[in-house]
């Protein structure tokens, strides 16, 4: 029998990722290049939010007292968080915004079908929802990857630069945190050597296809999982809960 | 959607009534969220819904909607219940809607849904102004969450098409 407080850890683990990433891609809201792109990035933030809410929901509800999902979305303290840090890195240019997110997505879509099969019905049911948004956002990112990677010399030069920058953390997700361990045994948590071979096919087969090479740096940075973060979320956490802070019970 | 109860054709009348606010032509039914109404003998009911898009902030205002719709019948006694599973999808979406859609501009969802196809062919979607088969994809991601934006390659118009999921 899994420790109930690993489920909490890892629910808030896969809504973390969506919520932070939601923020960032927030950022872009009337920067975009062109406005087909910034409301590209505003439509893929709505839809991680709209399913960081529904890991929330739930996680308000394992908490067992009487935490809504706001509480759990804007009140938390920065070592309470467990997405990645790919999720939490900054903007950058377009290509860094794009590399970011193809990391992220070539890793979520794989994770989501399996995530189906938990069970955990509640973790299944998003899964399975989340899915058919998720297959929009790889086929974009993989899309941009492969246009600007393969595009002029300018845009090559700074995807290659971006990856540089993203690859170390680029293996996080697939290196399983204690508490992913535990709810593994008992078939709720996705066990990531299950789909590795899938990710990493995935990433290889796009990354050349855009002619980039991958970082012969192998040093992977890892900790988001564990709530260690970079020195990026302290300002993420700063915009998104100002409000809230602020204003304790301010509603829209 | 199954009906579980006796009395619930009139219930389906008022909520008929209930259109989605980013799309105004599409009732509730159109769109294939409702999935059960309920009423016991207290004249309590439960609406039972699901979402579209995960992040469709539309959802909160049509589960308001159906509430003020009920209410104002006299039902003051109304529970909306949101469920995940099955996940909606535009499969659900009634001929009906689908032709309401086409009358408002906007292209509706073609076929069945993509199984994570990720290159595949890209569907032709008929333009929904002068029927033309020869039109383009501008942006996969359009004005809301569920549509992408196209243009028409024989009148030039540009368009919104329902995309599936």
């Amino acid at each position: 029998m899994a420790n109930p407080a690993s489920l909490v850890k890892y629910v808030l683990y896969l809504g973390d990722n969506n919520l932070i990433l939601s923020q960032r891609l927030g950022e872009w809201c009337g920067h975009g290049p062109v406005l087909e792109q910034d409301i590209a990035m505003t439509n893929i933030a709505l839809d991680l939010l709209g399913q960081s809410r529904m890991y929330c929901q739930y996680a308000a509800e394992l908490s067992g007292s009487n935490k809504t999902e706001d509480d759990i979305a804007f009140l938390r303290k920065e070592q309470e968080y467990n997405n990645l840090l790919l999720v939490e890195q900054p903007n950058g240019d377009w290509g860094q915004t794009l590399v970011r997110q193809f990391l992220f997505d070539s890793w979520h879509y794989y994770l989501l079908h399996a995530l189906v099969d938990s069970k955990d019905q509640n973790l299944s049911d998003i899964a399975q929802k989340s899915i058919k948004e998720v297959t929009y956002h790889l086929k974009y990112s993989s899309e941009w990857m492969i246009r600007l990677g393969d595009g002029t010399d300018e845009s090559h030069k700074r995807m290659q630069n971006a990856l540089n920058e993203l690859w170390r953390f680029s293996e996080e997700p697939l290196i399983m945190a204690d508490y992913e361990k535990d709810l593994v045994e008992s078939g709720i948590a996705v066990d990531i050597s299950t789909i590795r071979e899938s990710v990493q096919k995935k990433r290889q087969d796009i990354i050349r296809e855009a002619t980039l090479s991958i970082p012969e740096d192998e040093f992977m940075q890892t900790g988001g999982k564990e709530g260690k973060h970079t020195e990026h979320m302290g300002y993420i956490l700063t915009e998104m809960q100002y409000m809230q802070r602020v204003y304790p019970g301010q509603e829209w | 959607m199954t009906d579980t109860s006796p009395g619930t054709d009139k219930i389906k009348a008022i909520l008929s009534s209930v259109s989605d606010p980013e799309i105004p032509v599409l009732s509730v039914f159109d769109l294939g969220i409702i999935r059960d109404i309920k009423m016991d003998e207290n004249d309590h009911i439960t609406v039972v819904i699901t979402p579209t898009y995960s992040g469709c902030p539309a959802m909160n205002m049509i589960e308001v909607n159906i509430r003020a719709a009920l209410q104002e019948a006299g039902f003051d006694n109304v529970n909306v219940e949101t469920i995940l599973n099955p996940p909606w999808t535009t499969d659900w979406m009634t001929e009906e809607g689908k032709r309401k859609l086409k009358d408002y501009g906007i292209a509706p969802p073609q076929g069945s849904v993509d199984k994570s196809e990720l290159f595949g062919e890209d569907k032709v979607v008929p333009c929904p102004h002068c029927d033309s088969n020869s039109t383009e994809m501008i942006s996969q991601f359009g004005s809301t969450a569920c549509k992408s934006m196209y243009k028409c390659l024989d009148c030039l118009e540009p368009f919104d098409y329902f995309k599936c999921h």
